[in-house]
């Protein structure tokens, strides 16, 4: 069988998506940010122009992104805006994806794309269940993973891994109780940084780093 | 009598369907006696969790107007593990058999969307034999997925005996999984780099002499199932979604392709070796599941094509790239050099460090795009792993899929949508 090339349509892509990456930068105001990352287009836009960006993606015949493959949530705590939320968009005509970051924090609402592609209710709500991002405009925000009655969200950075209740049946009162989560064995999470690559101060000798810092300052 | 039968229609409150049978028209509507109002009320009705047709821990609350479904809506995350926020926590290489219990009836297609996305960051290519043996054994995979789909789908319409058949061909490529990777089904067999190990000696011919044979048991199947007229009767024009909806609410893969759209990741987007193979993408066109079914069952054939293919161009070589900061040293070496040793230890206590970036990877999976959105943060953990599960979309699409449909076809439409629950739920 003849070899074919490698990825035969990798280089075209390429060169599709960056000529897509600057246009957006060209013509788009409210785009921030628009680079094709290891061969993926990204793109950061302000949330309040979110619609139209995406009205603009699904129904322009040049963009034709007909399908919203995913939509999810990454969390950065030490943000002033702490979510991401982020939307795969995929278009079948022209055989391109593009990756669209909108950043929001726990009590802005992102506006909700429901209503241009109906499978956003599900991947929102489960992105409201496990992150808290509220979506204005979606009418069914409603956790969706997790346990009836559950608090919290659990894919946020300070929510524990452990959580913080645990639930059994009880033989004697016949039904199912929750208590607060007792670990038989610490959690263990282990710290790979390596003290050869940069790091000076070791866990749990900064006392005695400081004193060999002073001694060196004073003497 | 039609006149009887369009009364009995003006009169009622709630219509059931237009065409009420024949038989369910009363004799006589008397004259002289009061007049009979036939109330129905509308009622819920819970389908599952512990339904044997709902495909694993599915609860649907069905709204029913008599035996006519008016709403359907789905409660799902009865089996959510928070398998996300546990990768957060384990190095990539201890992330990596998390993805079998996702799907578990592909294993393997969701282990190579995570290799891929973490070989992309890490900016490693594989040698050619991985590329290999990870397309054959995906292929493998699919054949192993549809034939349990399409047997489970065969059993909730009423036809045990493809069941029956399908088990004993699954068991034959269980133990193909089984010899490769030691499990039958958690095999934790592709990993970033290429693959665990070799293939044993002589399994390629098995595999040969396999897909030589496994043709025939297509066509047995199809010669239970394809004609059949109950088949028919339970499928066709059964949760009909044109192409317009398909690709609204998110739909791929098989289900995709019935609906009419040529799509096929490993055509359009060609990951590891698929674009030297070539196989055909079957498509349909009314979206309704007896299509659904003739697209996996096309898809087996073509799947067979691709094994013979690989096993016709495999070579002997590596099968994980030969950096020992990504794949463990072979045992014999650990017992004399102490380098490989310390390599060894690292590997398994820390992991390598990832690059900081971000990629969404996607493969073709036996039930559609499964797709992996990995952050990484230049640790030795991801800093965070979405994980695009397929039959999540189309979950959703009950609702659409089985509106003013029947009971009995809820069963058909949830069958030919290939749910499992330990992905749809993670």
């Amino acid at each position: 069988m003849a070899e074919l090339p490698v990825n035969p349509r990798q280089g075209r892509l390429e060169g599709r998506l960056s000529a897509m990456a600057f246009t957006f930068m060209a013509t788009v105001p409210a785009v921030s940010y628009a680079a094709v990352e290891k061969g993926e287009l990204v793109v950061r836009i302000e949330r309040d122009h979110l619609l139209h960006f995406f009205e603009l993606l699904r129904d322009h015949p040049s963009y034709r992104f007909e399908q919203l493959m995913d939509l999810c949530g990454v969390d950065f705590p030490e943000r002033p805006q702490r979510f991401e939320v982020v939307y795969n968009l995929l278009s079948v005509t022209h055989n391109h994806r593009i990756r669209v970051i909108v950043q929001t924090d726990e009590v802005t609402p992102v506006p909700s794309v429901h209503h241009l592609w109906p499978c956003a209710t599900w991947w929102e709500r489960e992105c409201y269940d496990l992150f808290g991002v509220v979506f204005s405009g979606q009418p069914d925000m409603r956790r969706i993973l997790t346990d009836n009655g559950f608090e919290g969200h659990p894919l946020r950075k300070d929510f524990p891994l452990t959580g913080y209740e645990q639930v059994r049946y009880d033989v004697e009162r016949r039904q199912v109780v929750k208590e607060p989560v007792s670990l038989t064995q610490d959690f263990r999470d282990f710290d790979f940084v390596s003290p050869w690559e940069g790091m000076l101060t070791l866990p749990g000798d900064e006392k005695a780093h400081e004193v060999r810092q002073g001694m060196k300052r004073s003497g | 009598m039609t006149e009887l039968k369009n009364t009995f229609i003006e009169t009622a409150d709630t219509v059931l369907r237009q065409d009420v049978p024949e038989s369910l028209v009363p004799e006589k509507v008397a004259e002289e006696e009061p007049r009979k109002v036939v109330e129905i009320d509308s009622h819920a009705l819970n389908f599952g969790p512990q339904h044997p047709s709902a495909h694993g821990v599915l609860r649907l609350v069905l709204e029913m107007e008599g035996e006519v479904v008016a709403r359907a809506v789905p409660h799902i995350g009865l089996l959510h593990r928070g398998t996300e926020k546990l990768i957060e926590y384990k190095t990539y290489q201890k992330a990596l058999p998390y993805f079998d219990r996702l799907d578990y009836v592909s294993p393997m297609c969701e282990e190579q969307a995570f290799a891929l996305a973490t070989e992309k960051l890490l900016g490693i290519d594989i040698p050619e034999r991985a590329k290999w043996l990870r397309v054959m054994f995906a292929e493998i995979t699919r054949v192993l997925n549809h034939i349990l789909n399409l047997t489970a789908m065969g059993l909730d319409c009423g036809a045990v005996t493809p069941a029956l058949w399908g088990y004993e061909e699954r068991e034959k490529l269980l133990e193909f999984y089984e010899a490769a990777s030691g499990a039958r089904f958690h095999a934790n067999y592709f990993r970033p780099g290429g693959v665990a190990r070799d293939v044993p000696a002589g399994l390629e011919d098995k595999i040969g002499a396999w897909a030589k044979e496994f043709p025939k048991w297509i066509d047995e199947l199809e010669g239970l199932l394809t004609e059949n007229r109950i088949w028919k009767q339970r499928t066709v024009g059964i949760g009909v979604f044109t192409t317009e909806q398909a690709l609204a609410w998110g739909f791929s893969g098989p289900c995709l392709r019935a609906s009419g759209v040529p799509w096929d990741l490993r055509r359009n987007q060609p990951y590891d070796n698929y674009h030297k193979v070539e196989f055909n993408v079957p498509v349909a066109r009314q979206g309704d599941c007896y299509d659904r079914y003739l697209v996996r069952v096309a898809e087996m054939r073509e799947s067979v094509k691709i094994i013979e293919q690989c096993l016709s161009q495999i070579r002997p070589g590596d099968v994980k790239v030969q950096d020992p900061k990504f794949s463990p040293p072979p045992r014999a070496e650990m017992k004399r050099s102490m380098e490989a040793l310390i390599h060894h230890f690292k590997l398994f206590s820390e992991g390598y460090h990832v690059p900081p970036g971000a990629t969404y990877t996607a493969v073709e999976s036996p039930k559609g795009e499964f797709g992996v959105y990995l952050v990484a943060d230049g640790s030795n953990r991801p800093y965070r792993c979405k994980i695009r599960p397929t039959g999540f979309a189309h979950l959703q699409a009950i609702d659409e899929l089985s509106r003013r449909g029947m009971l009995a076809d809820m069963v058909a439409i949830i069958g030919s949508l290939d749910l499992v629950f330990g992905e749809v739920d993670r």
